[in-house]
């Protein structure tokens, strides 16, 4: 979404630039090439303007004023410069290693993310299966959404005791509480989406005598496509939150486990440059599903 | 074109349709008889609700009769399946394969285990041609005019070699010139490869002009055949040649009657 948006921008940009000297060529004929170079910048430099500076100037704004309220005595907070300070080697080199827990936060953040990877594509995997059979059979809803319904609602942490009771590992355990956390709104997009299928679409399959495999290859998938990516969305973010929280818990070299071992030795400044670092790597997550599933379903709007 | 051989192709045999929603039974088809001959055109006309479509889709397998039964070639069919292809009102193209990946779906499905990959390939090729689509093959639905998606249409269902092919007023969504140019290759088409064709249209000119015999619908409720007019125009036929025919304006005057004056659409008024 957030690619095409900045092609559909560049593109209305390099029109409107493109106008302008369309209508100075009627005046004065020659200069009209040569100012289409010098516009070819424009696109770039308008989008930076736009999409750029307005986050940057914010934050800015943010840190001076967070650097106003923390930086006195007495002030529970770090400010932005005590961190900058403290913590410089966290910020400035995420991939330093020193031994066993003394490594950088992007270490920490792929470990993270490895679990992520195999609980998130394990519960992919399961839940468009387990959304395309509530989507497709009437019993298999009527049995399995009641269920589905008021399991979705129990936080992802209260699961970890179980896990562990089941796994007896904390591994095993932290990857069984993504699952369980992002699966449940992979299932209710993908049978929703299932749901959706056009009937004109399931007559063409009927007439081309379609089994059960080529329809869910040919017909199904690609048709709720976009309510899946949905689903996978809510659930990477959904995920990411999980894995946070389950590995404070179950230790190891997480971030999360960074983020419980930085306050049981009160290292604050860590916490926050740790917190950042969350933030954008789930940023960044959300906008990887969002960015696969607009190239994936880019032929699958109707018309 | 229309004489009757001992054994009929397709017959519909005192078929009725009804359907029950909410413990509420209505009729939409009573005591529906027809056969239909190999290679002959026949349009279904008649006002909106009187249950042409629901005709073709128990032709087409993809509702089953109540009462009655449909048999081609005497056996009877009961499900879909690409001996009927349908060309669908509204194309029913799928919108993430290419123009080529739609018509080779149902070469694929069809011919499998008959024919080499290659000639699949040509035999897709071929059927692009003959609705002049060739060109756009790489295209996807949305990228071509909606008479451009109907051709693909019906080049999938020619491509599947059927044995009836069912156009559900396939040209109703089309503006006139557009129509025109595609009624005018689909009598090219018929004439060059005798398909037995079943078109449901609401369109009185096109019924005349590309039919061998038209069956007039009475209004819904309950609808029934309220009569079967046989066209007698030479083919090839032409276009401009019809508009001042006699046996055609006739013939569109018999239809214009049916539907206008003894079965008026009472709720359109």
């Amino acid at each position: 979404m957030g690619l095409a948006l900045l092609k559909s921008e560049a593109s209305a940009q390099a029109a409107a630039a493109s106008a302008k000297p369309a209508a100075a060529a009627a005046v004065v004929a020659f200069a009209a090439p040569r100012r289409s170079v010098s516009n070819r910048f424009r696109p770039v430099l308008r989008w930076v303007g736009f999409n750029v500076v307005p986050p940057l100037v914010t934050l800015a704004v943010m840190l001076l004023v967070w650097q106003i309220l923390c930086d006195r005595p007495g002030a529970t907070l770090p400010a932005p410069s005590v961190i900058w300070k403290e913590a410089r080697d966290l910020i400035v080199s995420p991939f330093f290693d020193l031994g066993s827990q003394d490594i950088g936060l992007g270490w920490r953040v792929l470990v993270s993310l490895q679990r992520v990877a195999i609980g998130f594509g394990l519960a992919a995997v399961a839940g468009i299966l387990m959304g395309s059979l509530i989507g497709q059979s009437e019993w298999a809803m009527r049995g399995l959404d009641p269920i589905f319904q008021v399991l979705r609602t129990v936080p992802p942490l209260a699961w970890l005791p179980i896990a562990l009771a089941a796994f007896r590992d904390s591994q095993p355990s932290a990857i069984f509480v993504i699952f369980i956390t992002a699966i449940w709104p992979i299932i209710i997009n993908t049978a929703v989406g299932i749901r959706n299928i056009p009937q004109d679409y399931r007559n063409v399959a009927a007439v081309l005598r379609l089994n059960s495999f080529e329809f869910f290859w040919t017909i199904m998938l690609p048709s709720a496509a976009p309510y899946i990516f949905t689903g996978l969305r809510i659930g990477v973010g959904l995920s990411w939150l999980a894995i946070v929280a389950a590995e404070m818990l179950t230790g190891g070299v997480g971030i999360g486990f960074f983020i419980w071992d930085a306050w049981n030795s009160s290292r604050l400044p860590d916490i926050i440059v740790a917190l950042a670092y969350i933030g954008l790597v789930g940023f960044a997550l959300d906008r990887l599903v969002g960015a696969l599933g607009s190239l994936v379903t880019r032929g699958a709007s109707a018309s | 074109m229309t004489t009757a051989s001992d054994k009929p192709y397709l017959k519909l045999d005192h078929v009725g349709k009804s359907f029950t929603r909410a413990g509420v039974t209505s009729e939409v088809l009573k005591d529906v008889s027809l056969t239909i001959d190999r290679n002959e055109f026949v349009s279904i006309i008649g006002h909106s609700g009187c249950g042409k479509s629901t005709l073709l889709n128990l032709v087409a397998g993809l509702t089953q009769v109540s009462t009655g039964a449909v048999l081609l070639e005497e056996r009877e069919v009961n499900s879909p399946g690409p001996d009927r292809a349908v060309v669908f009102q509204n194309h029913s193209l799928l919108p993430w394969l290419s123009v080529y990946a739609n018509v080779r779906l149902g070469v694929d499905k069809v011919f499998g285990s008959k024919k080499t990959r290659a000639e699949r390939h040509d035999w897709t090729m071929h059927n692009l041609e003959l609705v002049q689509m060739a060109h756009a093959k790489d295209k996807r639905p949305s990228e071509i005019s909606g008479g451009m998606k109907q051709r693909v249409g019906i080049a999938r269902a020619l491509a599947m070699e059927p044995k009836v092919l069912l156009l559900d007023e396939p040209f109703g969504a089309l503006d006139a010139l557009t129509r025109a140019h595609l009624q005018d290759s689909l009598m090219q088409i018929h004439a060059s490869l005798g398909n037995t064709v079943i078109m449901i249209t609401h369109d009185v000119d096109e019924a005349v002009l590309l039919s061998d015999r038209i069956v007039m619908m009475t209004n819904g409720p309950s609808a029934r055949i309220g009569e079967v007019l046989t066209v007698e125009l030479p083919r090839p036929r032409k276009r401009l040649e019809m508009a001042a025919h006699p046996t055609y304006l006739k013939a569109r005057e018999s239809v214009l009657r049916f539907l206008y004056e003894r079965h008026r659409f009472v709720e359109a008024a």
